[in-house]
Protein backbone atom coordinates (compact mmCIF):
# COMPACT_ATOMS: atom_id res chain seq x y z
CA UNK A 1 0.00 0.00 0.00
CA UNK A 2 1.06 3.72 -0.79
CA UNK A 3 1.59 5.64 2.35
CA UNK A 4 -1.72 7.79 2.65
CA UNK A 5 -3.71 9.93 4.78
CA UNK A 6 -7.12 9.15 5.96
CA UNK A 7 -10.18 11.40 5.88
CA UNK A 8 -13.94 10.62 6.56
CA UNK A 9 -15.91 14.44 6.22
CA UNK A 10 -19.30 14.62 7.86
CA UNK A 11 -20.51 17.41 4.88
CA UNK A 12 -19.76 17.74 1.13
CA UNK A 13 -18.47 21.33 1.71
CA UNK A 14 -16.07 19.39 3.99
CA UNK A 15 -14.96 16.66 1.57
CA UNK A 16 -15.07 19.34 -1.33
CA UNK A 17 -12.11 20.96 0.46
CA UNK A 18 -10.14 17.80 0.78
CA UNK A 19 -11.17 16.70 -2.25
CA UNK A 20 -9.16 20.14 -3.82
CA UNK A 21 -5.93 19.61 -1.47
CA UNK A 22 -2.62 19.30 -3.64
CA UNK A 23 -1.51 15.73 -4.33
CA UNK A 24 -2.92 12.43 -5.21
CA UNK A 25 -6.59 12.41 -4.13
CA UNK A 26 -8.48 10.09 -4.45
CA UNK A 27 -12.45 9.70 -3.22
CA UNK A 28 -13.41 6.52 -1.37
CA UNK A 29 -17.10 5.12 -0.82
CA UNK A 30 -17.12 1.18 -1.07
CA UNK A 31 -13.41 0.85 -1.40
CA UNK A 32 -13.83 -2.64 -3.33
CA UNK A 33 -11.92 -1.35 -6.50
CA UNK A 34 -9.79 1.94 -4.77
CA UNK A 35 -8.60 -0.37 -2.02
CA UNK A 36 -7.33 -3.16 -4.50
CA UNK A 37 -5.74 -0.69 -7.01
CA UNK A 38 -4.26 0.91 -4.11
CA UNK A 39 -2.01 -2.31 -2.81
CA UNK A 40 -1.17 -3.08 -6.32
CA UNK A 41 0.19 0.25 -7.32
CA UNK A 42 -2.54 0.36 -10.10
CA UNK A 43 -3.71 3.91 -8.64
CA UNK A 44 -1.98 6.13 -5.92
CA UNK A 45 -2.88 8.69 -3.46
CA UNK A 46 -1.70 11.05 -1.20
CA UNK A 47 -4.99 11.13 0.90
CA UNK A 48 -8.61 8.99 0.58
CA UNK A 49 -11.49 10.81 1.47
CA UNK A 50 -13.57 8.38 2.27
CA UNK A 51 -17.50 9.59 1.63
CA UNK A 52 -19.83 6.97 3.38
CA UNK A 53 -20.37 9.80 6.14
CA UNK A 54 -21.98 12.44 3.98
CA UNK A 55 -25.66 11.96 4.32
CA UNK A 56 -26.39 13.24 0.92
CA UNK A 57 -24.02 10.70 -0.79
CA UNK A 58 -25.99 7.86 0.91
CA UNK A 59 -29.13 9.03 -0.12
CA UNK A 60 -31.51 7.07 -2.21
CA UNK A 61 -34.94 8.46 -3.24
CA UNK A 62 -37.27 9.09 -5.75
CA UNK A 63 -38.59 12.28 -6.15
CA UNK A 64 -40.13 14.82 -9.07
CA UNK A 65 -36.72 14.25 -11.04
CA UNK A 66 -36.81 10.79 -10.97
CA UNK A 67 -34.63 8.29 -8.91
CA UNK A 68 -31.46 10.11 -7.47
CA UNK A 69 -28.96 7.81 -6.05
CA UNK A 70 -26.24 9.40 -3.95
CA UNK A 71 -22.92 8.32 -4.94
CA UNK A 72 -22.02 6.41 -1.96
CA UNK A 73 -24.98 3.71 -1.98
CA UNK A 74 -24.41 0.20 -2.14
CA UNK A 75 -25.22 -1.82 -4.37
CA UNK A 76 -27.19 -3.57 -2.44
CA UNK A 77 -29.68 -0.95 -1.46
CA UNK A 78 -29.64 0.12 -4.67
CA UNK A 79 -30.92 -3.63 -5.53
CA UNK A 80 -33.36 -3.37 -2.73
CA UNK A 81 -34.52 -0.04 -3.21
CA UNK A 82 -35.28 -0.76 -7.07
CA UNK A 83 -36.51 -4.05 -6.32
CA UNK A 84 -39.32 -2.84 -4.26
CA UNK A 85 -40.06 1.22 -6.09
CA UNK A 86 -39.85 -0.99 -9.72
CA UNK A 87 -39.27 1.06 -12.49
CA UNK A 88 -36.06 0.35 -13.59
CA UNK A 89 -35.37 -3.14 -14.03
CA UNK A 90 -32.43 -3.24 -15.52
CA UNK A 91 -30.54 -1.61 -12.09
CA UNK A 92 -32.34 -3.67 -10.30
CA UNK A 93 -30.43 -6.33 -11.74
CA UNK A 94 -27.15 -5.41 -12.76
CA UNK A 95 -26.81 -4.19 -9.07
CA UNK A 96 -26.99 -7.67 -8.23
CA UNK A 97 -24.23 -8.95 -10.69
CA UNK A 98 -21.46 -6.79 -9.19
CA UNK A 99 -18.96 -9.17 -7.77
CA UNK A 100 -20.21 -10.87 -4.72
CA UNK A 101 -23.13 -10.23 -1.94
CA UNK A 102 -19.81 -8.63 0.23
CA UNK A 103 -18.84 -6.95 -2.57
CA UNK A 104 -22.02 -5.46 -2.98
CA UNK A 105 -22.59 -4.65 0.70
CA UNK A 106 -19.59 -2.41 0.33
CA UNK A 107 -19.32 -1.08 -3.68
CA UNK A 108 -21.38 2.04 -4.36
CA UNK A 109 -22.89 2.10 -8.18
CA UNK A 110 -21.11 5.87 -8.02
CA UNK A 111 -17.98 3.95 -7.57
CA UNK A 112 -18.97 1.40 -10.36
CA UNK A 113 -19.09 4.61 -12.34
CA UNK A 114 -15.98 6.27 -11.43
CA UNK A 115 -14.42 3.10 -11.77
CA UNK A 116 -14.94 3.57 -14.89
CA UNK A 117 -14.41 -0.14 -16.50
CA UNK A 118 -15.69 -1.01 -20.02
CA UNK A 119 -17.20 -4.39 -18.44
CA UNK A 120 -18.91 -2.39 -15.47
CA UNK A 121 -22.36 -4.34 -15.37
CA UNK A 122 -24.63 -1.59 -13.97
CA UNK A 123 -23.00 1.51 -16.30
CA UNK A 124 -25.12 0.22 -19.19
CA UNK A 125 -28.13 -0.08 -16.88
CA UNK A 126 -27.65 3.61 -16.33
CA UNK A 127 -26.89 4.57 -19.72
CA UNK A 128 -30.35 3.44 -20.84
CA UNK A 129 -32.21 4.95 -18.19
CA UNK A 130 -30.68 7.94 -19.34
CA UNK A 131 -28.89 9.20 -16.32
CA UNK A 132 -27.24 12.64 -15.41
CA UNK A 133 -23.90 12.41 -13.67
CA UNK A 134 -24.16 15.24 -11.28
CA UNK A 135 -20.98 16.17 -9.54
CA UNK A 136 -19.56 18.87 -7.41
CA UNK A 137 -16.25 20.62 -6.58
CA UNK A 138 -14.75 23.69 -4.85
CA UNK A 139 -15.56 25.91 -7.64
CA UNK A 140 -19.36 24.44 -8.77
CA UNK A 141 -21.41 21.93 -9.93
CA UNK A 142 -21.77 20.23 -12.82
CA UNK A 143 -24.87 18.16 -14.93
CA UNK A 144 -22.91 15.67 -17.19
CA UNK A 145 -25.15 12.90 -19.15
CA UNK A 146 -23.51 9.58 -18.06
CA UNK A 147 -22.85 8.71 -21.94
CA UNK A 148 -19.97 11.72 -22.15
CA UNK A 149 -18.65 10.42 -18.58
CA UNK A 150 -16.27 8.25 -19.59
CA UNK A 151 -12.95 9.11 -21.30
CA UNK A 152 -11.81 5.99 -21.44
CA UNK A 153 -10.74 2.35 -19.62
CA UNK A 154 -10.51 3.56 -16.02
CA UNK A 155 -10.54 7.10 -16.67
CA UNK A 156 -13.81 9.75 -16.16
CA UNK A 157 -13.92 13.41 -16.81
CA UNK A 158 -13.74 14.45 -13.01
CA UNK A 159 -11.31 17.00 -12.97
CA UNK A 160 -9.25 17.40 -9.97
CA UNK A 161 -10.89 17.78 -7.03
CA UNK A 162 -14.22 17.17 -8.31
CA UNK A 163 -16.29 14.04 -7.19
CA UNK A 164 -19.21 12.38 -8.41
CA UNK A 165 -22.03 13.72 -5.85
CA UNK A 166 -25.18 11.54 -7.22
CA UNK A 167 -26.65 10.17 -10.88
CA UNK A 168 -30.16 10.76 -11.54
CA UNK A 169 -32.29 8.80 -13.67
CA UNK A 170 -35.70 10.60 -15.36
CA UNK A 171 -38.87 8.78 -14.53
CA UNK A 172 -39.44 6.02 -17.45
CA UNK A 173 -42.94 6.57 -19.02
CA UNK A 174 -45.20 4.39 -19.27
CA UNK A 175 -45.13 1.24 -21.14
CA UNK A 176 -41.58 1.38 -20.84
CA UNK A 177 -39.23 -2.03 -19.50
CA UNK A 178 -35.58 -2.24 -19.90
CA UNK A 179 -33.16 -5.60 -18.86
CA UNK A 180 -29.68 -6.28 -18.34
CA UNK A 181 -27.72 -9.49 -19.44
CA UNK A 182 -24.03 -10.15 -19.42
CA UNK A 183 -22.37 -13.17 -20.28
CA UNK A 184 -19.72 -15.06 -18.23
CA UNK A 185 -18.60 -18.28 -18.00
CA UNK A 186 -19.90 -18.74 -14.68
CA UNK A 187 -22.82 -18.91 -12.78
CA UNK A 188 -21.77 -15.17 -11.09
CA UNK A 189 -18.49 -13.82 -9.87
CA UNK A 190 -16.77 -12.93 -13.00
CA UNK A 191 -16.22 -9.72 -15.38
CA UNK A 192 -19.00 -9.85 -18.25
CA UNK A 193 -17.38 -11.16 -21.41
CA UNK A 194 -20.40 -8.30 -22.87
CA UNK A 195 -23.21 -7.50 -21.34
CA UNK A 196 -26.14 -5.57 -22.81
CA UNK A 197 -29.07 -3.40 -21.35
CA UNK A 198 -32.02 -2.57 -23.30
CA UNK A 199 -34.79 -0.10 -23.09
CA UNK A 200 -38.19 0.25 -24.81
CA UNK A 201 -41.15 2.40 -24.18
CA UNK A 202 -43.85 1.38 -27.27
CA UNK A 203 -47.18 2.81 -28.25
CA UNK A 204 -49.25 -0.32 -26.54
CA UNK A 205 -52.22 -0.20 -28.95
CA UNK A 206 -49.87 -0.61 -32.23
CA UNK A 207 -46.71 -2.00 -30.09
CA UNK A 208 -44.97 0.97 -32.49
CA UNK A 209 -41.36 1.77 -30.48
CA UNK A 210 -41.54 5.17 -29.23
CA UNK A 211 -37.98 5.25 -27.64
CA UNK A 212 -35.23 2.50 -27.69
CA UNK A 213 -32.18 2.82 -25.41
CA UNK A 214 -29.33 -0.03 -25.63
CA UNK A 215 -26.06 0.04 -24.06
CA UNK A 216 -23.08 -2.12 -24.34
CA UNK A 217 -20.36 -3.39 -21.92
CA UNK A 218 -17.12 -5.06 -22.31
CA UNK A 219 -16.93 -4.62 -25.86
CA UNK A 220 -15.10 -0.55 -26.34
CA UNK A 221 -12.82 0.85 -24.60
CA UNK A 222 -16.00 2.40 -22.65
CA UNK A 223 -19.16 1.50 -22.21
CA UNK A 224 -21.12 2.67 -25.43
CA UNK A 225 -24.79 3.12 -26.81
CA UNK A 226 -25.80 1.23 -29.86
CA UNK A 227 -27.25 4.37 -31.46
CA UNK A 228 -27.48 2.95 -35.28
CA UNK A 229 -29.80 -0.25 -33.61
CA UNK A 230 -31.79 2.26 -31.45
CA UNK A 231 -32.92 4.78 -34.37
CA UNK A 232 -33.63 1.38 -36.40
CA UNK A 233 -36.09 0.27 -33.81
CA UNK A 234 -37.95 3.45 -33.31
CA UNK A 235 -40.36 3.92 -35.09
CA UNK A 236 -41.02 0.54 -36.10
CA UNK A 237 -43.62 -2.05 -34.89
CA UNK A 238 -41.31 -4.66 -32.21
CA UNK A 239 -41.34 -7.99 -33.83
CA UNK A 240 -39.18 -11.12 -33.48
CA UNK A 241 -37.93 -9.77 -37.18
CA UNK A 242 -37.16 -5.96 -35.98
CA UNK A 243 -35.87 -7.39 -32.82
CA UNK A 244 -33.43 -9.78 -35.05
CA UNK A 245 -32.32 -6.52 -37.21
CA UNK A 246 -31.56 -4.92 -34.40
CA UNK A 247 -29.62 -7.46 -32.63
CA UNK A 248 -27.60 -7.41 -35.72
CA UNK A 249 -26.92 -4.14 -35.89
CA UNK A 250 -25.97 -3.60 -32.32
CA UNK A 251 -23.06 -5.26 -33.51
CA UNK A 252 -21.58 -2.00 -35.44
CA UNK A 253 -21.38 -0.17 -32.19
CA UNK A 254 -19.01 -2.98 -30.77
CA UNK A 255 -15.55 -2.48 -31.33
CA UNK A 256 -13.95 -5.07 -29.16
CA UNK A 257 -10.16 -6.29 -28.28
CA UNK A 258 -9.24 -9.82 -27.78
CA UNK A 259 -7.97 -11.03 -24.31
CA UNK A 260 -8.42 -13.41 -22.27
CA UNK A 261 -11.80 -13.73 -21.51
CA UNK A 262 -13.01 -13.84 -25.00
CA UNK A 263 -12.21 -13.10 -28.98
CA UNK A 264 -13.50 -9.96 -30.79
CA UNK A 265 -15.57 -12.15 -32.73
CA UNK A 266 -17.01 -13.77 -29.87
CA UNK A 267 -17.60 -10.50 -28.17
CA UNK A 268 -19.68 -9.39 -31.27
CA UNK A 269 -21.72 -12.55 -31.56
CA UNK A 270 -22.73 -12.23 -27.61
CA UNK A 271 -23.56 -8.45 -28.84
CA UNK A 272 -26.27 -9.85 -30.71
CA UNK A 273 -27.84 -12.76 -28.80
CA UNK A 274 -27.66 -10.06 -25.46
CA UNK A 275 -29.40 -7.64 -27.36
CA UNK A 276 -32.04 -9.98 -28.72
CA UNK A 277 -32.56 -11.28 -25.67
CA UNK A 278 -33.01 -7.79 -23.57
CA UNK A 279 -35.30 -6.69 -26.42
CA UNK A 280 -36.90 -9.90 -25.77
CA UNK A 281 -37.14 -9.71 -22.22
CA UNK A 282 -38.23 -5.88 -22.21
CA UNK A 283 -41.62 -7.44 -24.67
CA UNK A 284 -42.47 -9.97 -21.89
CA UNK A 285 -41.70 -7.00 -19.04
CA UNK A 286 -44.66 -5.08 -21.39
CA UNK A 287 -46.87 -8.06 -21.93
CA UNK B 1 2.45 7.32 8.93
CA UNK B 2 -0.43 8.70 9.77
CA UNK B 3 -1.90 7.25 12.82
CA UNK B 4 -6.11 7.52 13.84
CA UNK B 5 -7.50 6.91 17.20
CA UNK B 6 -10.72 4.72 16.36
CA UNK B 7 -13.18 3.21 18.48
CA UNK B 8 -15.06 -0.12 17.13
CA UNK B 9 -16.94 -2.84 18.78
CA UNK B 10 -15.80 -6.11 17.67
CA UNK B 11 -17.87 -9.38 19.21
CA UNK B 12 -19.30 -7.32 21.25
CA UNK B 13 -16.31 -5.95 22.74
CA UNK B 14 -15.26 -2.21 22.64
CA UNK B 15 -11.81 -1.31 21.82
CA UNK B 16 -10.02 1.90 21.33
CA UNK B 17 -6.95 1.28 18.74
CA UNK B 18 -4.56 3.28 17.14
CA UNK B 19 -4.41 2.54 13.46
CA UNK B 20 -2.61 3.39 10.41
CA UNK B 21 -4.70 4.94 7.82
CA UNK B 22 -3.05 2.38 5.33
CA UNK B 23 -4.08 -0.69 7.46
CA UNK B 24 -7.29 -2.87 6.17
CA UNK B 25 -9.75 -4.34 8.28
CA UNK B 26 -8.28 -7.91 7.83
CA UNK B 27 -4.80 -6.55 9.30
CA UNK B 28 -6.55 -4.71 12.48
CA UNK B 29 -7.68 -7.95 13.15
CA UNK B 30 -5.37 -10.52 13.07
CA UNK B 31 -1.99 -8.03 13.70
CA UNK B 32 -3.31 -5.93 16.50
CA UNK B 33 -6.79 -7.37 18.26
CA UNK B 34 -5.14 -11.41 17.64
CA UNK B 35 -8.33 -12.31 16.12
CA UNK B 36 -7.04 -14.86 13.39
CA UNK B 37 -9.88 -16.93 12.76
CA UNK B 38 -10.21 -14.32 10.20
CA UNK B 39 -8.13 -15.15 7.09
CA UNK B 40 -6.20 -13.81 4.55
CA UNK B 41 -6.86 -15.57 1.17
CA UNK B 42 -6.23 -13.68 -2.46
CA UNK B 43 -6.05 -9.97 -0.73
CA UNK B 44 -8.45 -8.97 -3.47
CA UNK B 45 -12.28 -9.62 -2.68
CA UNK B 46 -12.29 -12.71 -4.70
CA UNK B 47 -12.04 -15.50 -1.96
CA UNK B 48 -14.14 -14.53 1.06
CA UNK B 49 -11.57 -15.68 3.50
CA UNK B 50 -11.46 -12.50 4.95
CA UNK B 51 -15.38 -12.55 5.44
CA UNK B 52 -16.57 -10.44 8.85
CA UNK B 53 -19.58 -8.88 9.19
CA UNK B 54 -19.61 -4.96 9.49
CA UNK B 55 -22.86 -3.72 11.28
CA UNK B 56 -24.85 -6.83 10.23
CA UNK B 57 -23.37 -6.60 6.41
CA UNK B 58 -20.80 -9.22 5.23
CA UNK B 59 -17.94 -7.45 3.84
CA UNK B 60 -14.30 -8.33 2.59
CA UNK B 61 -12.55 -7.31 5.24
CA UNK B 62 -9.08 -7.40 3.01
CA UNK B 63 -10.83 -4.19 1.00
CA UNK B 64 -11.83 -2.91 4.49
CA UNK B 65 -9.35 0.25 5.83
CA UNK B 66 -9.27 0.13 9.35
CA UNK B 67 -10.18 3.60 9.74
CA UNK B 68 -13.54 2.94 8.01
CA UNK B 69 -14.83 0.95 10.88
CA UNK B 70 -14.07 3.76 13.76
CA UNK B 71 -17.93 3.47 15.59
CA UNK B 72 -19.27 0.54 13.41
CA UNK B 73 -19.51 -3.03 14.84
CA UNK B 74 -17.58 -6.16 13.68
CA UNK B 75 -18.52 -9.40 14.11
CA UNK B 76 -15.88 -11.87 13.22
CA UNK B 77 -15.60 -15.64 13.73
CA UNK B 78 -15.00 -15.57 16.96
CA UNK B 79 -17.90 -13.97 17.80
CA UNK B 80 -20.20 -16.62 16.69
CA UNK B 81 -19.96 -18.69 19.67
CA UNK B 82 -22.49 -17.60 22.77
CA UNK B 83 -20.21 -18.43 26.28
CA UNK B 84 -18.27 -20.97 24.73
CA UNK B 85 -21.44 -22.73 22.98
CA UNK B 86 -21.41 -23.23 19.32
CA UNK B 87 -23.96 -21.35 17.32
CA UNK B 88 -26.50 -23.13 15.08
CA UNK B 89 -24.10 -22.46 11.71
CA UNK B 90 -21.08 -23.48 13.64
CA UNK B 91 -22.91 -26.72 14.76
CA UNK B 92 -24.24 -27.19 11.31
CA UNK B 93 -20.85 -26.83 9.95
CA UNK B 94 -19.88 -29.35 12.61
CA UNK B 95 -21.65 -32.18 12.21
CA UNK B 96 -22.19 -32.10 8.22
CA UNK B 97 -18.17 -31.64 8.15
CA UNK B 98 -18.92 -28.92 6.30
CA UNK B 99 -15.10 -27.95 5.77
CA UNK B 100 -11.84 -30.11 4.65
CA UNK B 101 -8.85 -28.19 5.54
CA UNK B 102 -10.74 -25.59 7.19
CA UNK B 103 -9.34 -22.37 6.21
CA UNK B 104 -12.08 -21.15 3.89
CA UNK B 105 -14.20 -22.21 6.82
CA UNK B 106 -14.73 -19.03 9.33
CA UNK B 107 -15.44 -16.82 5.94
CA UNK B 108 -18.05 -19.27 4.85
CA UNK B 109 -19.77 -19.58 8.39
CA UNK B 110 -20.10 -15.66 8.58
CA UNK B 111 -21.65 -15.25 5.27
CA UNK B 112 -23.69 -18.68 5.43
CA UNK B 113 -25.04 -16.36 9.44
CA UNK B 114 -25.18 -13.43 7.30
CA UNK B 115 -27.27 -14.83 4.60
CA UNK B 116 -29.67 -16.83 6.97
CA UNK B 117 -30.27 -13.42 9.10
CA UNK B 118 -31.39 -12.07 5.97
CA UNK B 119 -33.47 -14.77 4.40
CA UNK B 120 -34.18 -17.01 6.80
CA UNK B 121 -35.31 -20.35 4.27
CA UNK B 122 -33.00 -19.99 1.54
CA UNK B 123 -33.51 -22.63 -1.45
CA UNK B 124 -30.44 -24.69 -2.63
CA UNK B 125 -29.90 -21.74 -5.60
CA UNK B 126 -30.26 -19.16 -3.27
CA UNK B 127 -27.57 -20.62 -1.11
CA UNK B 128 -24.80 -21.23 -3.79
CA UNK B 129 -25.28 -17.74 -5.24
CA UNK B 130 -25.32 -15.96 -1.74
CA UNK B 131 -22.21 -17.76 -0.96
CA UNK B 132 -20.47 -17.66 -4.05
CA UNK B 133 -17.91 -14.90 -2.84
CA UNK B 134 -16.55 -17.84 -0.65
CA UNK B 135 -14.15 -20.05 -2.10
CA UNK B 136 -13.56 -23.43 -0.74
CA UNK B 137 -10.22 -25.05 -2.60
CA UNK B 138 -10.73 -28.28 -1.60
CA UNK B 139 -14.23 -28.00 -3.33
CA UNK B 140 -16.59 -29.39 -0.76
CA UNK B 141 -19.25 -27.45 -1.51
CA UNK B 142 -22.16 -29.76 -1.55
CA UNK B 143 -21.22 -30.23 2.14
CA UNK B 144 -21.04 -26.78 2.69
CA UNK B 145 -24.52 -26.28 1.39
CA UNK B 146 -25.89 -29.38 3.30
CA UNK B 147 -24.75 -27.48 6.33
CA UNK B 148 -26.25 -24.25 5.36
CA UNK B 149 -29.60 -26.12 4.97
CA UNK B 150 -29.14 -27.92 8.25
CA UNK B 151 -28.09 -24.67 9.98
CA UNK B 152 -31.61 -23.05 8.78
CA UNK B 153 -33.60 -25.32 10.12
CA UNK B 154 -31.69 -25.42 13.61
CA UNK B 155 -32.36 -21.86 13.47
CA UNK B 156 -36.13 -22.19 12.21
CA UNK B 157 -36.38 -24.63 15.89
CA UNK B 158 -34.89 -22.34 18.16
Amino acid sequence: MPNFDYEAPTSLAEALELMARPGEVRALSGGTDIIDQLKNNRRNADLVVDMKRIPQLSLIETNGAGLRIGAAVSCTEVHKFTSESGGYPALTESTELVGSVHIQNRASVGGNVCNAAPSADTIPSLLIHEAIAHTASASGEREIPLIDFFAGPGQTVLEKGEILKEVVLPTPSENTASAYLRFIPRNEMDIAVAGVGSLVEVDPSTNVVKKARIALASVAPTPVRAYTAEEYLEGKEITPETINEAANIAVQSAVPITDVRGSAEYRKELVKVLTKRTLNICMERLA
Amino acid sequence: MTKKQIETTVNGVQHEILVDSTWTLLETLRDQLQLTGTKEGCSNGNCGACTVMVDGKSSCSCLVLAPEVDGREVTTVEGLADHGHLSPVQDAFVENSGLQCGFCTPGFMIAATALLNENPHPTENEIRLKLAGNLCRCTGYDKIVRSVQDAAERLSKT
